[in-house]
């Protein structure tokens, strides 16, 4: 219990550190938001205007400090880019919200790719004997591990999209519109996501199983007559599947931010194309809290895994 | 990384030596193609890699042009052997300065402790869990784009990854005997950093490199995808990317060109290091 | 219905021929039944260089009810950055707007003026007052009819009248907005301007509706503000009240964010918009057999724009040689596959009658021995390092800039390529003018004045510090000028001074080229940016 107290202080530490980080650069950023928003037609008075609309009068530090009472109290701001209405502009908590369920469902489905054909392959590898086999899944998976996200994404619209026809590059539809239709269509980022990190997970979980087929344990439960398939499902894999577990988890932690080029590549409206965008129009409220939002998965996640490794194995101090 | 720990110990028993030097050839005849060609193309390309030519537009590859010739009808072979000597050079940079700067701090935080290793490792810890990728753009917004900019926002990304390694590697060793055995005959702290600890972490320190230098060259290959990279008209694999992006169906050799030389140094290379790894496996 | 559309159409050449139109306004459209949207003329072109032959579209016989109902999707680059009229700023922005409002006048496809809220107006002899009258039957989306007071609400919030902050620059020079009777308004203002009367294509939006009771858009436009979603995209409805009869044609229209040039081609690739009125040279070539690809010319300016502030380009020679060493021709071939007009000074060919071709001061090919000489001259015979700020995501500049380093290394001239982000080249170069050179266009509207006059020595839009008291002096004569063909003499000159001195070097006004798909028919080119939806109809 003292260790979780530990963990969350850290945790609010990093995330407060994170955020004065990322104002600091935003403060020292050459652009500002006013210009961006005025553009080439800004008149002294319009900027004037704004400046003081968005509360750019005030020194760094008081508005710092307002924008975390803010947060304290659960209110995320408003963007300073996109409008809600004529009066009104977008809430952050409210653009982000909408632009959420795209990025975890993206990483969602790429998990489940990455479980549902990883696993049967690492078994499949750690079994099979056949050096020909083994010798071919490790150059592919070595292969797969240097294409680098943005280049498969572009093969894999090329392939499945142009070539084949599979799906329609750039037909994206909202989940709001058409669900079915939105997840078909996350199905190939997924894909160029999951790929590299599929050949990852067999190679470890294989390797996890070939150390566990050599342990003690094993022999004794040859010797004692156990089928070959027993010793593989019932003992073997159940051990070996512990640390992949904990490997995953920090998958998702890099699925997080590997998403930010996929979504580029394939034009999804997820959290990563609106942080791109929203740097490149120093719109610091979206910003900061996308980053923190981020900041906070890979540290929770980090965190889950780290928890995980005590409770499977009590030696770890 | 986190599978060097488990491999190691049954390769040694299941698979035959020959095998190890396999992935150590492939790796050392594509990596050094591609060295070969990347430093020669600092020097000479069959080619100008900027001249353009309207009559030589999207010439598909032949015998004259061996990868074809882009928009502007410049020849893709100079200009994937200029980007890719150039991406090499970022990355040796890149790894060799955050490489340095890990040394430097993992021996001093992972030897000595305390309140240093404290501040440190916290402030590691805070960069890890930021995506890499996020802290790049952060620091090229910081610092303008250009290729200075992307060494060092690169450099500073890369450096917790070593001084983690090599921190857990001096703690590994700060108690072995002999290290106190040296303590007792007085031998200085500096001379038992750098000269007995250091040479033995080496061979886990030259993978987590090769591992490094293989992320770099996927990351700046981004940033120039992104953009944010090397400028043209100077060659680099990731812009030539983008670039081809638009001409896929007509073109598809000028996006395939880069991409795959992408894949062949990162390939290269990481069978490289496979091989020494598992080479160095065996002597264990 | 297919056939008439197989040649390639184009935006009629000939552009807005007088400034003052004082006569009735708006007969277009009114009481003329249900194919009013479509008798207007078209005109295809044979090629890119603009022999223009006119073709009477033969589109009124299939006006029947078939042409109504169903959606389109058009495909747009960049984020609406507002959705107040008054205050977006964006040129992307303004063209999509235009569906749903519309000011007391309007362009139309051929950049003239007609009435939109108002029906008529004159101006008074001496320039000083506007009286606007009001259109009948004129109807917000909310249901209201249009009066008067809104009418003065809206230019006196544009105008800085009702907080002092003037939302439209130009609007600034009105000093009152008073109200006649329930169908007049007029307008006074403090100085007299020629060009004033394009300003009031300004919105009209319900009176108050800047204040707290505007919770959407409302305007009177030929479509209705339905949703927006940031990154998205913006949809908008039929207006079934729409003052024009028998428009719009479709029932929901929606303006997607198909970003940047990769991600739009996709979405051509796959079917899935239906107008993309951006095409790259590019992507023109590898998408003409799904859509019909046209190009219009624009009202742009396209230039590697030079510090004249920053050595060595503070010397006029330095300056010519450069203009001399760029081979337009080449860049033009490169980046726009030949469809731009090449241009040596600041103003668009579209303005037909304030154009002056001055492509001979430096030819349109590279002059390399001619710019040696200069550079010599000046003490720059082994040339210098210059640096050329684009912002990275205009693909186009980027291009352009590849080409133009190429050129610029034939003289001796060291260029590299600065990339770096809109918001900081506005910053640094445009407010900041720290810079040797940059590569932009300048958008104009469709008054002369518009590009001309940020080059005043002391204009605050002079980002390139260009200072020639000669200029300063025949600017002031144009906008004193009332008579057309004075003004337009003057206009010449001017753009003629810009080239001599060589004030930046100016490459070309870059064509649109847009992809219509081939399910749609009746999309209009206008030279101004605007993307009018009203007239477009589904075919299949």
């Amino acid at each position: 219990m003292k260790y979780v107290g530990k963990k969350i202080g850290t945790l609010i530490m990093t995330l407060f550190l994170v955020s004065a980080a990322a104002f600091l650069a935003f403060e020292i950023i050459p652009g500002d938001v006013v210009a961006s928003i005025l553009g080439t037609e800004a008149t002294p008075e319009r900027e004037a205007q704004l400046r003081e609309e968005l509360g750019f009068n005030d020194p760094p530090i008081v508005r710092y400090g307002k924008w975390v009472a803010g947060v304290f109290q659960g209110d995320f701001g408003v963007s300073y880019r996109y409008s809600k209405n004529m009066n009104e502009m977008m809430p952050v908590a409210e653009l982000i919200g909408d632009k959420l369920p795209v990025t975890l469902w993206l990483a969602a489905i790429s998990l489940v790719l990455i479980v549902l054909v990883s696993i049967p392959l690492g078994v499949l590898w750690a079994k099979s004997g056949n050096h020909l086999l083994d010798a071919a899944l490790g150059v592919i998976t070595q292969a797969s591990m240097a294409v680098p996200s943005f280049f498969l994404g572009i093969l894999v619209t090329w392939l499945f999209g142009i070539m084949f026809r599979f799906f329609r590059p750039g037909g994206y539809v909202s989940y709001q519109d058409n669900f079915p239709g939105f997840l078909g269509y996350l199905l190939f980022p997924a894909i160029s996501i999951a790929l590299p990190k599929v050949a990852m997970t067999a190679r470890f979980l294989r390797n996890s199983m070939l150390t566990e087929l050599d342990s003690d344990y094993v022999r004794t439960a040859y010797s004692k007559g156990c089928t070959k398939e027993r010793v593989m499902y019932g003992h073997v894999l159940r051990n070996a599947m512990m640390p992949v577990v904990t490997f995953l988890g920090m998958i998702v932690a890099e699925i997080v931010a590997g998403s930010i080029v996929v979504e580029q590549v394939f034009g999804l409206p997820g959290i990563g194309r609106l942080l791109i965008s929203s740097i490149s129009t120093r719109d610091f409220p979206v910003v900061e809290i996308l980053i923190l939002y981020i900041t906070f998965v890979v540290i929770f996640v980090y965190f889950l895994v780290d928890i995980l490794y005590k409770v499977i194995d009590p030696r770890i101090s | 990384m986190e599978n060097t720990k488990y491999t190691g110990k049954t390769e040694v028993k299941k698979v035959k030596n020959k095998r190890w030097n396999k992935y150590l050839t492939a790796g050392m005849v594509m990596t050094g193609i591609a060295v070969t060609l990347g430093i020669v193309g600092f020097f000479w390309t069959p080619y100008s890699t900027t001249a353009m030519s309207a009559a030589e537009k999207f010439a598909p590859p032949s015998l004259r042009h061996f990868f074809g010739t882009d928009n502007f009808g410049r020849d893709i072979f100079s200009r994937v052997m200029q980007g890719m000597g150039t991406s090499i050079l970022i990355s040796s940079l890149v790894v060799f300065f955050s490489g340095a700067a890990g040394i430097f701090l993992g021996a001093l935080t992972g030897y000595f402790g305390g309140l240093v290793d404290e501040v440190v490792m916290r402030i590691t810890d805070a960069l890890n869990g930021f995506p890499s990728i996020l802290l790049t753009l952060v620091i090229i917004s910081l610092l303008g784009i250009g290729m200075q900019n992307v060494i060092i926002s690169l450099g500073l990304v890369f450096v917790p990854g070593f001084v983690r390694i090599v921190r857990s590697e001096f703690i590994r060793l700060r108690d072995a005997d002999y290290i106190k055995r040296a303590r007792m005959m007085r031998v200085g702290n500096f001379r038992i950093l750098f000269v007995h600890i250091l040479p033995n972490i080496f061979s886990v320190f030259w993978v987590s490199v090769m591992i490094g230098f293989n992320n770099a060259i996927l990351a700046e290959s981004g940033m120039s995808y992104l953009g944010i990279g090397v400028q043209p008209p100077d060659a680099s694999l990731g812009k030539m990317l983008s670039d081809a992006q638009g001409y896929l169906q007509t073109a598809p050799w000028y996006a395939l060109a880069p991409g795959l030389t992408i894949v062949w140094v990162v390939l290269g290379f990481s069978l490289f290091s496979e091989g020494i790894r598992r080479k160095g496996g065996t002597q264990r | 219905m297919k056939t008439c559309f197989h040649g390639k159409k184009k935006l009629c050449s000939l552009l807005f021929t007088a400034l003052l139109v004082m006569a009735v306004l708006g007969g277009c459209a009114d009481g003329t039944g249900e194919s009013s949207g479509d008798n207007s003329s078209k005109e295809s072109v044979t090629d890119s260089q603009g022999t223009a032959s006119t073709q009477e579209s033969t589109q009124e016989q299939e006006a029947s009810g078939d042409m109504y109902g169903g959606s389109i999707v058009v495909g747009i680059q960049q984020d609406i950055d507002s959705l107040d009229p008054h205050k977006a700023t964006a040129a992307g922005t303004k063209e999509i707007l235009f569906n749903i409002f519309e000011g007391l006048v309007k362009p139309d496809e051929n950049g003239h003026l007609i009435g939109a809220v108002a029906s008529d107006y004159t101006i008074s002899e001496d320039g000083l007052v506007y009286t606007f009258t009001l259109r009948d039957g004129v109807k917000f989306h909310n249901g209201n009819a249009v009066t008067a007071e809104d009418v003065k609400y809206s230019l006196e919030r544009v105008s800085g009248l009702l907080d002092g902050t003037p939302l439209i620059s130009t609007m600034s020079v009105i000093t009152a907005v008073d109200i006649l009777d329930e169908k007049t308004v007029q307008v006074t203002v403090g100085s007299a301007n020629t060009e004033l009367i394009y300003s009031f294509v300004a919105a009209v939006i319900p009176a108050g509706s800047g204040e707290e009771e505007g919770a959407d858009p409302v305007g009177t436009g030929p479509f209705s503000y339905v949703s927006y979603k940031p990154q998205e995209g913006i949809v908008l409805a039929k207006n079934p009240e729409y003052w024009q009869e028998g428009l719009p044609h479709v029932d929901q229209v929606e303006f997607k964010i198909v970003g940047d040039g990769d991600t739009a081609l996709m979405e051509l690739q796959g079917g899935t918009i239906d107008i993309y009125p951006y095409l790259t040279n590019s992507q023109a070539q590898v998408i003409q057999d799904n859509y019909q690809v046209t190009s219009a010319p624009t009202t742009m300016v396209q230039a590697l724009f030079l510090n004249n502030a920053a050595a060595p380009l503070d010397d006029v020679r330095v300056r010519q040689a450069i203009c001399y060493a760029l081979d337009k021709e080449e860049i033009n071939e490169f980046v726009g596959g030949g469809t731009g007009s090449l241009i040596s000074s600041c103003m668009p060919p579209t303005l037909k009658d304030y154009y002056t071709d001055l492509n001979d001061t430096y030819g349109i090919t590279a002059n390399v021995e001619k710019a040696k000489e200069l550079l010599t001259d000046a003490g720059y015979a082994d040339g210098f390092d210059m640096e050329i700020a684009i912002v990275s995501d205009y693909e186009f500049h980027m291009q352009t800039g590849e080409v133009i380093v190429e050129q610029l290394k034939k003289v001796g001239i060291n260029a590299t390529i600065q990339g770096m982000e809109n918001s900081e080249w506005l910053e640094k170069v445009y407010n900041g003018r720290e810079f040797d050179a940059t590569i932009t266009c300048l958008t104009s509207d469709m008054t002369p004045g518009y590009l001309m006059n940020r080059f005043q020595t002391a204009s605050g839009k002079n980002f390139i510090n260009f200072a020639s008291p000669e200029y300063d002096e025949v600017y002031q004569k144009a906008q004193a000028a009332i008579d057309l063909t004075e003004k337009a003499e003057y206009y010449k000159q001017l753009q003629k001074i810009l080239c001599d001195q060589a004030g930046s070097a100016f490459i070309q006004t870059p064509a649109d080229k847009t992809a219509l798909s081939n399910r749609i028919a009746g999309y209009k080119f206008y030279p101004v940016y605007v993307q009018d939806i009203s007239t477009v109809y589904i075919v299949e």
